[in-house]
């Protein structure tokens, strides 16, 4: 009964006031027990609007289940326990906090019933995921945390104003199927694409992501973009667009993760990847692809966030962010490593882990649908991401070289988290069933057929091979990628009025030449503008009289006229 | 008995104060018969909103003379909302003004500062009550007169200066507004708003008619500092003490906006003013030059106080933004952001005036740290600021919605567009506040630790409250608003 009183997002975002307050045990207790609670209203409520009312004249429903908004809520509160758990010995008091208003409006997101409900915890998820990169504290998570949000602000706008169109024209704020005919939809479109990482500005996800701290990223790889996904599945599926933008996203993030250095921005490159996937999904929109990319996003929240947890293990532990820096850690934390990799073969779909009975789902409604571009362009990029994900991130951390670095595992808390979720990862890959319970559409798919497996290992196999034979053109050397980002970086704060603090920072540090344009913007703008300018400083008596006279003037010539 | 004369009992108990402070010389008095005023304006306020949502329009004959000969009062939707505002910042303000006077004026102008702030609600009130169209103008030079005195008792120097200009400005538009009165009166022979708008209902359009609204428009633009007539704005908000600053900057442009809108709409009537002349192009073209100068000019602004002060004329610029989209939705907009903005912007600088206590004034080379040091307030101003930027669950966020509603429902995608970019601007200024409160680290001219007293805590605390309710509760702002567009633009409520 009590589900149909509780908001199980709010109640995680309580909880993370709470816990700013709490200490010791108490902070432990809230920390944990809160998502469970969270799990249990959103598996025991009814299915249909929980609550309703009415908001400047419309109706609005602030939570609604229905089986997609449910299955979504399942896995953002499983994450949020299982985050919690790895968080708990993180030193910063406001990170938890932070991270808990940040998982409790993506919950409130994913089972908003309206547009405006949906807006509300969009904005409050961009609030909250700000405040976990910038609790770590360093002068760069402080940067990318400005960057970020002025990325997830301008997401913001176009969202606020395509609902606003949307509202304008239907007379309703509800959040049904869109189709693409109206401007007011192609920005909703936008806007849910920016926090999905999608092109042109994917960037922002691994600038900022890394930024956090060793746990921080751990809550950041999970939310964002997985409610970008089901907002994309909700409003807009099959849309053809969506497969190009999918697939624009899968191979732009193994590219870079190929070149990059960082193993965390390493595994952020593969957030947008995976992502990519599941967009396809959407495009192709078929019942099949709707279900994959659903089941994808809940094992991708899983393993993903298991990868992180590793690579959190070893910031942990070893303080080392690059590649090149570390190396041989099975010795000491061969916990961590058994984790780390298990992730790294979910990723890769690898059967018997639970990418697999996801992923194969994608594949197989382009293939039911004779997409064969889109299935043949999939397949490529499973190798893809094996490459990248399954097989550079553990080889280079974990065995490879001897770095010499003999690091301890991580406190116990640390490898219950980690564990719970490599569990999870080989549990879903081979009992699948409870999993495709949850599934928006009834299924009766089976992925473990012969040819499936068998093509599959041999496209994971062979990438394998072609990983240790082009080993040493894939050696990392300490390099920095170069991204969209870094035009944005640069030119995006004066366009979107970031401030002009952050105009100033750049007028000093850039050479005179290469920031021409921006300088002369702000330098307009600060001319007309800044404090001694002719539009702020104190006019003279008759000067502002003057003013009055003339436009008395314009007045009567307009009306006489 | 009572409850028949409230309509004027609105405007007479603040007036009656007045002089009653000054008889009495007693700045505990003085600050006790304020604020009891304050709290009756108030209670009166409510009463008479509830009366005109329950029957409909009241009409008061002053002296029981009938109105073409008398002077009547009329509250209707429009003018009861404004009284509520006008009369609430009153009663907050009032108690907050018994610290925050005493540590920035002489003693033995405590008393004086009391009566004129009476004078002022008073003034204010009774523009808003008064259904004639002269009676305003008496009204308005009552409320401006109290002002150029409130402004000048500012502890700066700089306030003297400040407060002449505002006197030349403000003289020049009551000024324009009295020709304009003038030469309506000389066309319908009548003061009476109500009258003079049966009687312009045949023979407007003429010449007189339309110079009568170029001036009255010029004369209360000055008043409502609509760009490029808001420069004596900034520094008299700037420089008069904080509690003078909040009450005008949540009250008095306001009112006159409200001037504007009786004249628009009920006097020159709709079809004229927003159909055959183009008023609402040139509202649109200075409202959008009000929205990205002044946010721009604030953002450079090295004072909190002036920062603010900016950013009031660039919300001045959303409401005649509404007013311009001559449509339900906008005028609805304007209404609800009128009553958003005050109470937002009232929250704000009573807040300002608690660091000015604290810190001797609010230039952010005094804020750095001041999250440590004043966290109460620091907390107030960043949760206000996200009201002003229009952030959801927040009264400012109702505002942006309807504005940009009724944006696009006129058909300017454009507007919508320019709306929540502009906001983007305010995130931008309201962060330069966080970052120094929040990010920098105290130094020598950072206030010692401690907050504002209680009394103005208090005040300011309910102010940044409100931001939140109206944000959820809308019944009664938008709901009024809407009451109040159906009657501007004449169809059913």
């Amino acid at each position: 009964m009590a589900s149909a009183f509780l908001h199980p997002g709010l109640l995680v975002v309580v909880a993370g006031f709470a816990l700013a307050l709490l200490g010791g045990r108490a902070r432990a207790a809230v920390a944990l027990l809160a998502p469970l609670a969270a799990l249990y209203l959103i598996l025991v409520a009814p299915t249909g609007v929980a609550w309703s009312g009415s908001w400047l004249g419309f109706e609005v429903k602030p939570l609604a289940y229905d089986p997609l908004s449910r299955m979504f809520g399942v896995v953002f509160a499983i994450m949020a326990f299982a985050g919690a758990l790895f968080a708990l010995n993180q030193k910063s008091r406001l990170e938890l906090p932070a991270a808990f208003v940040y998982a409790g409006s993506a919950i409130g997101a994913v089972l908003a019933g309206d547009l405006v409900t949906l807006f509300v915890c969009w904005e409050l998820m961009a609030v909250g995921s700000t405040l976990v990169i910038w609790t770590a504290g360093s002068v760069t998570a402080y940067r990318a945390s400005l960057r970020y949000m002025a990325i997830h602000l301008l997401g913001g706008v176009l969202l606020f104003a395509g609902i606003a169109g949307h509202v304008a024209a239907t007379g309703s704020t509800g959040f049904d199927r869109m189709a693409l005919e109206s401007p007011a939809h192609w920005l909703i479109l936008a806007g849910f694409l920016v926090n999905a990482g999608a092109p042109p500005l994917s960037a922002w996800l691994p600038d900022a992501y890394p930024e956090a701290s060793w746990s921080g990223m751990v809550f950041l790889s999970a939310f964002t973009t997985k409610t970008a996904v089901y907002v994309l599945l909700r409003g807009f599926p099959g849309t053809e667009l969506l497969i190009w933008v999918g697939l624009i996203m899968v191979f732009y993030g193994i590219v870079y993760a190929l070149l990059e250095n960082d193993m965390r921005r390493i595994l952020a490159y593969s957030i947008v990847n995976q992502v990519g996937f599941m967009v396809v999904g959407i495009g192709i929109g078929t019942e099949m692809a709707l279900n994959g990319a659903a089941a994808h996003a809940f094992t991708h929240i899983i393993y993903k966030a298991l990868l992180l947890m590793s690579a959190g293990s070893v910031l942990y532990a070893t303080q080392r962010r690059k590649c090149t820096d570390l190396g041989g850690l099975f010795r000491t934390m061969p916990l961590t490593a058994v984790c780390g990799t298990i992730g790294a073969l979910a990723i890769s779909s690898f059967p018997l882990t639970s990418g697999f009975v996801s992923k194969s789902m994608i594949s197989q409604a382009a293939g039911d649908e004779h997409l064969l571009w889109v299935w043949l362009a999939l397949a490529a990029a499973t190798a893809g991401v094996f490459l990248h994900a399954g097989i550079k991130f553990p080889w280079f951390v974990f065995f490879q070289k001897d770095s010499g670095l003999r690091p301890d595992e991580p406190p116990l808390n640390m490898r219950l988290a980690m564990l719970l979720f490599a569990a999870l990862c080989i549990g879903l890959g081979i009992f699948y069933q409870p999993l495709y319970a949850l599934l928006p559409f009834s299924t009766d798919y089976v992925p473990y057929t012969g040819s499936h497996v068998v093509v599959q290992l041999e496209l994971l196999l062979f990438s394998g091979l072609a990983f240790f034979v082009m080993l040493p053109m894939l050696q990392r050397t300490l390099t920095i990628t170069l991204d969209v980002d870094w035009f944005y970086r640069r030119i995006a704060p004066a366009l979107v009025g970031a401030g002009a603090l952050a105009l100033r920072a750049m007028g000093e540090t850039l050479g005179a030449a290469r920031d021409g344009g921006v300088r002369r913007i702000e330098a307009a703008a600060h001319a007309l503008h800044g404090p001694q300018a002719i539009l702020a400083r104190t006019w003279t008596t008759g000067g502002m009289a003057m003013w009055a006279a003339l436009l008395l003037g314009a007045y009567l010539v307009v009306f006489y006229l | 008995m009572i409850a028949e004369h409230l309509p004027a009992l609105v405007v007479v108990v603040p007036l009656a104060a007045a002089p009653l402070i000054v008889l009495l010389r007693s700045a505990a008095l003085g600050w006790a018969l304020a604020f009891a005023a304050s709290l009756f304006a108030f209670g009166a306020s409510l009463a008479l909103a509830a009366e005109v949502a329950r029957a409909g329009v009241i009409s008061y004959h002053l002296g029981s003379w009938p109105p073409p000969w008398g002077i009547e009062y009329r509250i209707d939707a429009l003018s009861a909302f404004l009284l509520v505002l006008v009369s609430a910042i009153g009663a907050v303000v009032a108690p907050y003004a018994w610290r925050s006077i005493a540590a920035e004026l002489p003693r033995e102008q405590h008393y004086l500062y009391h009566a004129v702030f009476c004078l002022c609600l008073a003034g204010l009130l009774g523009m808003t009550a008064t259904g004639d169209a002269f009676n305003v103008f008496v009204f308005m030079e009552i409320a401006s007169l109290a002002m150029y005195v409130l402004i000048a008792l500012g502890r700066d120097r700089r306030a003297l200066l400040a407060s002449f200009q505002y006197l030349i400005l403000g003289t020049i538009g009551a000024t324009f507004y009295v020709v304009g009165v003038g030469l309506l009166y000389l066309v319908t022979g009548t003061l009476n708003i109500a009258d003079m708008a049966e009687r312009l209902a045949h023979d407007g359009g003429t010449r007189p008619v339309l110079a009568a609204l170029a001036f009255i428009t010029v004369g209360l633009s000055l008043k409502l500092a609509l760009f490029p007539l808001h420069l004596w704005l900034p520094n008299a908000y700037a420089y008069a003490p904080s509690a003078v600053t909040a009450f005008l900057a949540a009250t008095a442009t306001k009112v006159s906006v409200y001037v504007l809108l009786r004249f628009y709409f009920t006097v020159f009537g709709a079809g004229l003013v927003l159909e055959t002349l183009p008023v609402p192009e040139i509202l649109i073209g200075l409202s959008i030059a009000a929205i990205v100068s002044a946010s721009l000019v604030a953002l450079w602004q090295a004072d909190l106080k002036r920062m603010f002060a900016y950013s009031s004329v660039a919300q001045i610029g959303y409401i005649t933004l509404g007013i311009g989209l001559a449509t339900r939705d906008g005028l609805t907009a304007a209404v609800v952001h009128l009553f958003n903005h005050g109470i937002t912007k009232g929250a704000l600088f009573l807040l300002i005036g608690g660091i000015a206590l604290r810190a001797g004034g609010a230039g952010f080379e005094r804020l750095r740290g001041l999250g440590r040091a004043m966290p109460l307030t620091s907390l107030g101003i960043t949760l206000a600021g996200l009201s002003l930027i229009g952030v959801p669950g927040t009264a400012g966020f109702i505002s942006k919605w309807t504005l940009v509603l009724g944006a696009i429902e006129a058909g300017y995608w454009w507007l919508a567009a320019l709306v929540v970019l502009t906001s983007l601007i305010a995130v931008a200024y309201v962060w330069r506040f966080v970052e120094a409160a929040y990010l920098q680290a105290p130094d020598a001219r950072t206030p010692p630790a401690g907050e504002a007293p209680f009394s103005m805590l208090a005040p300011s605390w309910l102010l940044v409250g409100a931001c939140f309710w109206f944000g959820f509760d809308t019944s009664f702002t938008v709901e009024s608003a809407r009451r109040a567009a159906a009657l501007m633009l004449g169809g059913a409520p």
